[in-house]
């Protein structure tokens, strides 16, 4: 790609304005599959580069996230991010310069802490330019912005700003100066080479030096972690003004000159990149306690969708900070299967199944990896959900009458090309009537032609005709009581984890005969 | 600068880790009782004394460089137990200048500089001593310590300490080095060393009108808290350096008060036999291998420190003797002979006197006791067990040159299966170099090693006269096939008057 002027954006192939992304709000279907706890996580601690928007920004064409897909691959490596993200912590650096310079009072200071941003942004910026070029990206996004770098670390701008920066660091670090305290009265002074009185000190004692000696404390230079001068300090400071005039005036020159050295394009990329990098922490986590990720193949025409060893990344995300065992689950649609028609018990991975399918075709029009050793996925027009919500009380009436206003509501909206995710509570109804609503919203949904999971305690609803699967939860055998079991494609079955329960507690009936007769 | 008064290369570490048997040695041979003694009430001489004795050299030659120093010590008490005062004094005098203060830097380098005022004193107090009286001493210790504070504290070293006395109260104020930091902070202060010199007044003068400079208003509260700020930044290395150096002045203090402290320590042990009339000699130390051993009116220092009169001294001639064993009768002695025999011991590896009129021996790379539990009456197994373990504990440790001494070991169980035990562990230990002093009432067990007619073997016995009368006294001679509980019974149920001055038996299987 020659187009390096024009580079723009590390996260967008086509020109899209920061403004419109950061009117992006979080969509509706995020907190039924649990995706506002994964944002949560991937935000958490990168608050100053407001990742939100960028999250609640799907893409819409396959080569647009391809375009993030590449990069995200180019980062997987270690040199190319870990010089990314060098990067970005000596910006962060920068920022709290500029911070500080913001709070002071004194003039100078100011001007001192301003200096410093620039030095620490200088030399980063070069450090970037020298990795991006070293660890050659494949990615269109990291060798347009590689090729941007290399052009403005020429530049007669950058040039300039560099060697004015290291010229002024260079001189403040030469000067030393000498203060004699007698009574209340100071005298600042050139530094004239008086040899050092504590070396003395220990050069006569040294004789008595045998082994250790205990420790003791003395106390560190009183406001030392503190930026802010006290009274003496910043006489004395006006007093070197005065030592070394010209100094303290070309300094303060330099400050006027440059007060908007940062590039736009370069900031951009500080915050955008690090979409990847929250990502990329958070794969970190999940591949450590042994878990894949995969780049999905994307697809708007199939709907022969298939995943191998995927997860809810949000339960996910929990899990691993508990150090816990994450299940895997495998799907597969092909011919004409749409639906997932998810039944069992409670407490056994449905909704987890119904939520994983969705975050995986969310995450991956993120341009994002996904959970699992391997995907093909839809890229569906929208997503809809509705989960049962606990915390409506009211009559059941009420609540019932409720749920099928939302249903409906969902119903009219999708199309053929979207993603319908139903977690049915008519549970709470008579078994008659939830047969019945179920029957009718899943035929619904099956008329529509569009991809889906319902979720239902039903078996019956799993026998609708060709366009559902019906998928259920298994038993792990030496642990019937957890909480996450794997839902595979078979029949419904609700009696497999009540038997496994008694077998455990040895309470089936084969079990206590056996029991029995001794 | 070092003491050198127990090694000859190395100063005694009051600290060092004792060896694993301590507990259990300590205990059988009632070490604290000796200690008591040489402390008189001195709390770090009686650490001191115990830390000695439990770690004790197995050189013969460094033996005699302490026996020569403690010789020194008996003939110029009064010399050495000045020097002994004068390491108190420092001592005690920086732990009250140290023993409330802040850690300001100001503070620090105040208490410092006291410190080093008291030091100079003791310092010169100390040269006075080396050069009133070095000469007398003879030891290689003393001579070289002499000669180390003639030397390193020659007139021109201790002036130049009082010229730093005089600097470090900064008569024309603190003049420090400094350079620009983080947002113009100063920062890496350094005090600077100007020669003191006169200033005329037009000097004065002149600095007060320079155009660089300031004065901090007399009301001006926090400005002063500010410029004592930047005069603690100036001082801190000084006063670090300082504190360290008369820490380390302290740690050359603090090693002169160990050392001496154990020689005081044998003095004090000493006078208090003398004046019993109870004899000490410098025993004579020689290698392991050729298990010398053999002794004129050995006793127990023990028994004789809690008695008011004298106590019985045994003749010894063990020379080549791999194993003793002790037989006879109850209560005639044998637990003291042998307690006596492990306390001169250790007297003599600490670098000590010998508590007999003449001792020999041959010097053990570790002392062992394997005692009988009294106070652990559990069931019958149960004793055996701990009392195995234990055993099985030392056979951990022991090596060649190892000495054990065994009382009553082996009894926790009947007499068949304890000799039996008995005899496989103290073959296997004797196999392995190590000397074995066993006291035992098992007529089985010792008779099993005196039929073996071995010239390694010594056999003794607590002697006993015709008419039952114990002597206290242990004599050569084999094992007896029947005890002496007769005589107890006898003395306690018949002889009533006479009880009186025996002490009440324990009880005694």
């Amino acid at each position: 790609m020659m187009d390096q002027p024009q580079f723009q954006s590390v996260l967008f192939q086509e020109s899209v304005s920061e403004e419109d992304v950061d009117s992006r709000t979080a969509l509706p279907f995020f907190r039924d599959l649990n995706l506002d706890q994964v944002l949560q996580t991937l935000t958490e601690g990168r608050e100053e580069y407001n990742l939100a928007p960028f999250f609640c920004y799907p893409l819409n064409d396959v080569e647009s996230i391809t375009y993030r897909q590449d990069v995200m691959k180019d980062l997987e490596g270690e040199l190319l991010r870990g010089h990314v993200e060098s990067f970005a912590g000596e910006m962060q650096e920068m920022r709290r310069h500029l911070a500080q310079a913001g709070k002071l009072h004194n003039e100078y200071q100011k001007m001192s802490w301003f200096l410093d941003a620039v030095e620490i942004y200088c030399d980063t910026v070069r450090n970037l330019r020298d990795g991006l070029s070293g660890a050659s990206p494949a990615s269109r996004g990291l060798r347009g912005f590689g090729g941007y770098l290399e052009s403005y670390a020429v530049s007669d701008g950058f040039a300039s700003l560099l060697s004015e920066t290291k010229e002024l660091k260079n001189r403040l670090s030469e000067i030393e100066y000498r203060i004699h305290i007698q009574g209340l009265r100071v005298t600042v002074d050139k530094y004239g080479g008086e040899p050092d009185y504590s070396a003395e000190v220990r050069e006569t004692f040294r004789k008595f030096q045998e082994g250790e000696v205990e420790g003791f404390t003395i106390r560190g230079q009183a406001h030392h972690d503190t930026p802010v001068m006290d009274s003496v300090e910043e006489r004395i400071l006006d007093l070197l003004v005065k030592r070394y005039p010209d100094f303290f005036s070309e300094l303060s020159a330099y400050c006027a000159r440059h007060t908007s050295y940062l590039d736009q394009t370069i900031r951009r990329f500080d915050r955008e990149v690090q979409f990847y990098l929250a990502y990329l922490r958070q794969m970190d986590v999940l591949k450590s306690a042994g878990l894949n990720f995969c780049y999905p193949q994307v697809d708007a025409q199939t709907k022969e969708v298939r995943a191998q060893e995927t997860f809810d990344l949000a339960l996910a995300l929990v899990l691993a900070r508990e150090s816990k065992r994450v299940v895997y689950n495998d799907f597969y649609l092909q011919g004409k299967e749409r639906i997932f028609v998810v039944s069992g018990p409670n407490q056994g991975g449905k909704t987890t199944f119904a939520r994983t399918f969705g975050q995986l075709h969310y995450l991956a029009r993120l341009g994002y990896p996904v959970p699992g050793t391997e995907a093909r996925l839809f890229l569906p027009d929208d997503i809809f959900t509705h989960f049962e919500r606990e915390e409506h009380v009211g009559s059941l009436r009420g609540k019932l009458q409720d749920e099928l206003i939302r249903m409906h509501e969902v119903l009219q909206r999708a199309t053929g090309n979207s993603m319908v995710i139903i977690n049915e509570g008519f549970a709470s109804t008579t078994l008659s009537d939830a047969l019945f609503l179920g029957r009718e919203i899943l035929q619904r949904v099956v008329d529509l032609g569009c991809l889906g999971v319902y979720v239902t305690f039903i078996d019956e609803l799993s026998k609708l005709g060709e366009a559902t699967v019906s998928m259920a939860s298994t038993v792990v055998p030496e642990n019937p009581t957890s909480r996450t079991f794997k839902i595979v494609r078979k029949p419904a079955d609700g009696r497999a984890y009540a038997m496994a329960i008694a077998e455990k507690y040895g309470l089936t009936r084969q079990s206590i005969r056996r029991r029995l007769e001794r | 600068m070092k003491v050198l008064l127990m090694y000859r290369d190395k100063n005694f570490d009051p600290k060092a880790a004792l060896p694993p048997n301590t507990d259990a040695l300590a205990q059988d041979l009632e070490i604290d009782i000796v200690c008591n003694v040489m402390a008189r009430g001195d709390a770090l001489l009686f650490d001191i004394a115990k830390n000695a004795l439990l770690l004790g050299l197995d050189s013969p030659e460094m033996i005699t460089y302490r026996q020569h120093v403690l010789n020194d010590c008996i003939e110029h008490p009064e010399v050495v137990r000045g020097m002994y005062r004068l390491a108190v004094e420092a001592i005690e005098g920086r732990n009250k200048i140290w023993g409330w203060h802040f850690d300001y830097p100001d503070s620090v380098l105040r208490s410092s500089v006291e410190t080093l005022d008291l030091f100079f004193d003791i310092l010169k107090e100390l040269r006075r001593t080396a050069d009133s009286y070095g000469g007398r001493f003879r030891s290689e210790g003393f001579v070289r310590l002499f000669a180390m504070v003639e030397h390193e504290l020659d007139d021109t070293y201790l002036m130049k300490i009082k010229e730093h006395l005089g600097e470090l109260k900064f008569p024309e104020g603190e003049r420090m080095s400094a350079q620009l930091g983080k947002g113009l902070k100063g920062e890496g202060y350094v005090l600077r060393r100007f020669p003191i010199r006169k200033q005329s007044f037009a000097d004065r003068i002149l600095r007060r009108k320079s155009k660089f400079s300031f004065e901090v208003a007399p009301e001006d509260e926090s400005g002063h808290r500010a410029l004592s700020d930047i005069r603690d930044n100036g001082i801190r290395m000084v006063a670090r350096a300082l504190r360290e150096s008369t820490d380390h002045m302290l740690g050359f203090f603090t090693a002169l008060r160990t050392e001496l402290a154990f020689y005081l320590g044998c003095l004090n042990l000493r006078e208090t036999l003398l004046n019993k009339g109870e004899p000490t000699c410098f025993p004579v130390p020689s290698a392991t291998n050729g298990f010398a051993l053999s002794a004129r009116g050995l006793y127990d220092v023990c028994l004789t420190l809690k008695l008011d009169q004298r106590v019985v001294g045994n003749d010894l001639k063990a020379d080549g003797k791999s194993l003793l064993v002790i037989t006879g009768a109850n209560q005639g002695g044998k637990s003291t002979f042998l307690r006596g025999l492990g306390l001169a011991y250790l007297m003599t590896q600490a670098g000590m006197f010998a508590p007999a009129e003449q001792f020999s021996v041959g010097v053990s790379s570790g002392l062992f006791t394997h005692y009988k539990r009294e106070e652990d009456v559990t069931m019958k197994s149960g004793k055996f067990d701990e009392e195995l373990g234990r055993m099985s504990k030392i056979v951990d440790h022991v090596g060649p040159g190892s000495v054990l001494l065994c009382n009553e070991s082996f009894a926790s169980t009947n007499e068949r299966e304890g000799s039996e035990i008995g005899e496989e562990v103290i073959r296997a230990l004797l196999d392995s170099g190590i000397r074995v002093f066993l006291v035992t009432h098992l007529f089985e067990l010792a008779n099993r090693f005196r039929s073996q007619d071995a010239v390694e073997h010594l056999f003794l016995r607590a002697e006993r006269r015709p008419d039952g009368q114990r002597t206290f006294r242990i004599v050569e001679g084999g094992p007896l096939p029947t005890s002496y509980g007769q005589d107890l019974y006898r003395q306690i149920f018949e002889a009533a008057q006479e009880a009186v001055e025996v002490q009440p038996p324990s009880a005694r299987p």
